[in-house]
């Protein structure tokens, strides 16, 4: 590697990204060193693929500079960007899975001549790009078949034969297991020490202390600061990134009830399982009771709901609806035992875009009640009315197009959806989301409510006082397995971390 | 939805049909003239009705394919499979019950299979029904072996010919459909869950709606109205011609759909606007006629026609045009 | 199944299927294995195969190109009057060539421009060149003319059979058609786009160019075989090729190519093009059967090898 130690490798000054009047990346700037694995964290919204899309050429800056290897750069395509020296791994593999390892290794540029491609070139290349990262994988192959670990190191292989030195790997372990982490892990630190730098983008916190150097932590498309890893603690990083002091972030809400054992069981499952998705679970969700269901991302919270909602089909174990026997495959007998399900996409398991408010609104009373049961429309306005009061969903009328309206309106109008099915138990996955501050108290009220009014309440969430704050009982995941519960007053962030982190809990924290 | 909000979509077509019928009284004054004859309606307008009639039913299933999403390429075949066992049924000396049964119980079967391949196997739907666009037709001839099966049967004929009080049967019964249908699908839920299938059918599922059982649906009334089709088509003639019969019909029941204002890409669909633009392309062919183009050559025009719609509605053309307007004042 | 064996499955069960059927062909019918009939095989569905060439090039993009069979009988009528009216021969296959291929080439920017669906656009190709084609005359026009007699009378003598101008072409296509399918960049970067366009576009791959360049060769090689049919059937008559196009994406798919693009062999549209002419030519030898039973045939076959994909595909998925 000819890049200077001592100087950056990247460095990006007051960089800032409109789109139209929405501004998603303001100033910030990044500094990365050769020979470094460099954190990129913040939540959802904070701005970070905004700033790797602009790193990348996907987007083009609106202002501020950008250096490379000591020369300004202004990539205005991917191609412009990996010329340059920047490669990105994505975490949905930008491959194609119809052809070969060796030829996802060497599209665009197999060796041969006048267009023309020498076979016997393209393997042996491949080869030896697989053998400098140690992978012995068949180049045959054809790359579909291959696990999604597998496939992102053919992807980093790429990158590095593309004569990357900058690497951006983004949300690479979202779908891989503990071993397959580990050996991306392996790489990155062998990529390391040969002088490669590398940008990481995760959401377990873990993997950030096991292999980062360094931190940038932004929020809201605004830069919080950069950090060594060694010298910030846990809490504190989490606290950069929701933006609040761990002081004021404990706060449950003041009507919590203590969990009731004696309250009847909604939906109860037991040994509830499915393959590569969760291992058997045992559920009881209660009448007027919200269970917290707390794990990292990836640790089986969201296939736990759909699993209790029919959308996917269990290996095992049985679901009771009010102490009975319940056959569920499909959302739509979900539905009709009096189940909801608010998914945490929002637009693609969601909204019907292009729908007015009020059809998005009536949508999943109207199934429950099949199709020739109409809901009159003289109802269906009163539902709007009652529901865009109650919520205080902000829009012109109920004949709008729901993709008009705000992140957290919409997520008002799905809530809204499901209320209007008069449910006994509504799942809640992510409901802030994306969403302003403002939307999210309310949302945060409106899960009190339902729980005074005798609902039972599943609510999935990745941050942890949200959690903390609103449920009855909280039901820990790690690793696609439920670790442990936590009742009442023992539901602190604290041990929430604590239990959702496991014993092997590693760095500063 | 207020009704000048549903309208305001319907009015493109509209205007596209009032131009056309404006250029044919300029080339014809006469063009709108219906005069009574033997208590029966005759004229252009009447020609029109009477031959639009089958793409009017076409259109009306085509519709609510597309706009959850998909397509139907094989109602052509249908009308053809449809049409030759019907006649085949009656020239064997079957009744007229026995011969609309087996018409429109083909378009039911076709129907059925797109709707499996396209909602149980989760094939798309051009290469799906594809496979009937081909074997339709290979039946058809197979049952009339590959000739053209006169039709005796009066009564059946009606179907394609006869008249109401001195007004067409077929436009009758292809207007009498659409408002059945536009019935049914607004005051039941029907249209909002087919809307909703095409405008986000994942989100469609997880709001408990039965989506792969509306998209298998909409392929059984399609296949119907293919069948109907069929039948009418050989009524009209008195002939089932295997060859010939819903020959391009399925491009101009998509065009027809599409020149109506339903996206191609599925949710809203406009039941009118179909009915329109299945008119308009009708008109078309009727004005083709008059200005002396053979009939063979009428297909140019609609494929420009065609064009244009496409052009107008895609966001990536209006954008393209916007920055040529916006760099020449630079 | 190995990883590679898997790969090829689709390809092994057409010839697998083309075995099967020529076999039971021969044993069926007395003079069925015979190199005159294999030679037929090539010089009968010349038109069809060299059309199948080019949409396989189009499929690979996850495209169709409904037009061709219209493309077919414009360059054939355009061809018999253009020769009949005098203009030199040669001039007048560059020009129809020349029109296949721009027409081609203007649909291809349509679709990749604006982003318009292919089976739509194509659609209003085919009308455009099927009216056309009738524009320009609605009779069959005969040509008499020494060079296109000559071609029409060539043979390449191959020991006992004799190879004529029509196999010699579709040969030649097929193979040019295989070396650019899996020789050269291009024919890569076709499977790419059809493969996941997004990401060939991520690797910086020339994705619109080789798409309009997919459909402009298509449309060239339609044209082709308009010239091909001409000279097979020494007239030029607008309707040639009405529903060629079908048979075209039937032979395609039976041949292992994905329709959704991305997954595809050249060799298996030659396998696919030899079983359609080997049920056609069965139906013919054996007399009993009606011919329109070809068509119930392919399609079947097509439902076949779309589940067969179908299948595949899936079983993929669950490897993982």
């Amino acid at each position: 590697m000819t890049a200077p130690s001592d100087g950056p490798l990247l460095s990006l000054r007051g960089v800032g990204k409109r789109f139209g009047p929405v501004t998603a990346l303001s100033n910030v700037d990044l500094t990365v060193r050769a020979g470094e694995i460099h954190a990129l964290l913040g939540e959802n919204g904070a701005g970070k693929s905004t700033l790797i899309k602009v790193l990348t050429g996907v987007h083009e800056r609106s202002e501020g500079e950008m250096f490379f290897a000591g020369q300004a750069i202004h990539p205005r395509s991917p191609k412009d960007a990996e010329r340059a020296g920047i490669s990105t791994v994505y975490q949905e593999v930008n491959l194609l899975p119809g052809l070969s390892v060796a030829e996802n290794l060497l599209l665009g540029r197999q060796p041969g001549r006048a267009g023309f491609v020498n076979w016997g070139g393209v393997r042996r290349h491949a080869r030896e790009a697989l053998a400098r990262l140690g992978l012995d994988i068949d180049v045959d192959a054809e790359l579909g078949t291959l696990s999604v670990a597998l496939q992102q190191m053919v992807a980093i292989a790429r990158a590095l034969d593309l004569k990357a030195r900058l690497l951006i790997l983004d949300e690479p372990t979202a779908s891989l297991d503990e071993k397959e982490v580990a050996e991306l892990f392996r790489i990155m630190r062998r990529l390391r020490s040969e002088g490669m730098a590398m940008i990481f983008v995760t959401h377990f916190l873990d993997q950030v202390y096991a292999v980062t150097d360094r931190i940038t932590v932004l929020r809201n498309g605004t830069l919080v600061g950069e950090y060594l890893t060694q010298d910030l603690p846990r809490l504190a990083l989490v606290s950069k990134m929701i933006g609040r002091e761990v002081n004021d972030m404990a706060g449950r809400a003041a009507d919590l009830p203590p969990p009731d054992d004696s309250a009847p069981a909604v939906v109860e499952a037991r040994g509830l399982e499915r393959r590569g998705a969760i291992q058997p679970i045992d559920l009881m969700l209660r009448r007027g009771e919200v269970t917290g269901l707390a794990g990292l991302l990836g640790s089986g919270r969201t296939e736990t709901a759909r699993l209790l909602f029919g959308i996917d089909r269990p290996d095992g174990g049985e679901i009771r609806v009010r102490g009975e026997a319940a056959k569920i495959q499909s959302a739509r007998d979900a539905v009709r035992l009096g189940l909801a399900f608010c998914s945490e996409d929002r637009k693609g398991e969601g909204i019907l875009p292009n729908l007015s408010i009020r059809e998005n609104l009536i949508l999943a009373l109207q199934a429950k009640q099949g199709v020739w049961k109409t809901v009159q429309r003289s109802e269906q306005e009163a539902l709007c009315r009652h529901y865009i009061e109650a919520l205080r969903i902000k829009t012109p009328d109920a004949e709008t197009p729901i993709k008009n309206l705000s992140g957290g309106n919409q997520q008002k109008v799905l809530l809204a959806r499901w209320l209007a099915t008069r449910p006994e138990l509504i799942i809640l996955d992510e409901p802030t989301r994306g969403i302003d501050i403002g939307a999210r108290a309310e949302i945060e009220a409106l899960i009190g409510r339902l729980r005074a009014d005798g609902l039972a309440v599943l609510l999935i969430s990745s941050e942890i006082e949200e959690i903390a704050r609103n449920s009855t009982r909280v039901v820990v995941l790690r690793e696609r397995r439920r670790t442990g519960s936590v009742e009442g007053d023992a539901i602190t962030p604290p041990a929430l971390m604590r239990a959702m982190a496991g014993a092997s809990e590693g760095g500063a924290s | 939805m207020s009704k000048s909000k549903s309208l305001s979509p319907v009015w493109w077509p509209l205007i596209g049909l009032a131009v056309l019928v404006a250029v044919n009284l300029a080339l014809n004054p006469a063009f709108l003239n219906v005069t009574v004859l033997d208590g029966r309606l005759y004229g252009l307008p009447i020609d029109i009705l009477n031959q639009g009639a089958r793409g009017l039913v076409l259109a009306l299933g085509m519709t609510l394919v597309i706009a959850t999403g998909g397509v139907d390429l094989s109602v052509g075949s249908v009308m053809a499979a449809a049409g030759a066992l019907a006649a085949v049924l009656l020239a064997e000396g079957h009744g007229l019950a026995v011969a609309l049964t087996a018409g429109l119980g083909v378009g039911l079967l076709a129907g059925a299979a797109n709707g499996l391949l396209v909602a149980r196997f989760g094939i798309q739907p051009i290469v799906a029904t594809l496979i009937l666009m081909v074997v339709g037709r290979g039946a058809a001839q197979l049952m009339t072996n590959g000739e053209v099966v006169v039709i005796k049967n009066d009564a059946f004929a009606f179907v394609g010919n006869g008249t109401v009080f001195g007004f067409p049967f077929a436009p009758l019964l292809a207007i009498a459909l659409f408002v059945a249908a536009q019935l049914f699908l607004r005051r039941t839920a029907s249209g909002l869950f087919i809307e909703a299938v095409g405008d986000n059918e994942t989100a469609a599922r997880f709001a408990g709606l039965g989506a792969a059982r509306v998209k298998g649906l909409v392929y059984v009334i399609c296949g119907l109205c293919a069948g109907l089709a069929g039948l009418m088509a050989a009524a009209n003639i008195r002939a089932a011609d295997s060859y010939r019969m819903g020959e391009n019909m399925e491009l101009d029941a998509i065009f027809a759909v599409v020149v109506g204002g339903t996206a191609l890409t599925g949710g809203r669909f406009l039941l009118l606007g179909s009915f329109i633009g299945a008119l308009l392309l009708q008109t078309l062919t009727t004005t083709m006629y008059n200005l002396g183009v053979p009939p063979a050559v009428a297909p140019v025009p609609k494929a420009v026609l065609i064009l244009v719609v496409c052009l107008l509605q895609s966001e990536h053309a209006r954008r393209w045009a916007v920055s040529l307007v916006k760099g020449g004042k630079k | 199944m190995s990883p590679a064996l898997r790969r090829q499955a689709p390809l092994l069960a057409t010839a697998g299927i083309l075995v099967i059927l020529f076999a039971t062909a021969a044993f069926l019918y007395e003079g069925f294995f015979s190199g005159r009939v294999v030679v037929n095989l090539f010089s009968d569905n010349a038109v069809l195969g060299i059309v199948a060439v080019g949409m396989t090039l189009v499929i690979f993009t996850g495209g169709i190109d409904l037009s061709v069979g219209a493309v077919v009988g414009f360059v054939s009528i355009f061809t018999a009057i253009m020769i009949q009216r005098g203009y030199p021969p040669a001039l007048v296959a560059v020009a129809a060539l020349a029109i296949g291929g721009g027409l081609g080439a203007g649909m291809g920017a349509l679709i990749h421009a604006f982003r318009l669906p292919a089976f739509l656009i194509t659609l209003a190709g085919m009308f455009l060149a099927r009216g056309g084609a009738f524009w320009i005359s609605t009779e069959s026009v005969g040509i008499d003319h020494p060079v296109a007699n000559a071609l029409s009378g060539f043979e390449l003598g191959l020991g006992p059979v004799g190879l004529p101008t029509t196999a010699l072409t579709v040969i030649g296509v097929l193979a040019l058609g295989y070396v650019a399918a899996h020789h050269t960049r291009f024919g890569r970067n076709l499977l790419a786009i059809g493969g996941n366009e997004n990401s060939a576009v991520l690797m910086g791959l020339p994705v619109g160019s080789a798409k309009v360049w997919a459909y402009t060769i298509n449309g060239a090689l339609a044209a082709l075989a308009g010239l091909v049919a001409t000279i097979y059937t020494g007239s030029g008559n607008p309707s040639t090729g009405l529903g060629l196009e079908l048979d075209a994406i039937a032979v395609v798919v039976i041949g292992g190519t994905l329709l959704a693009g991305g997954r595809g062999h050249m060799l298996g549209t030659l396998l696919g093009l030899l079983v359609f002419g080997t049920i056609q030519t069965a139906l013919l030898f054996d007399g009993r059967l009606s011919s329109w039973w070809i068509r119930i045939v392919v399609g079947l076959l097509l439902l076949l090898f779309i589940l067969l994909q179908r299948g595949l595909l899936r079983g993929a998925a669950r490897g993982k």
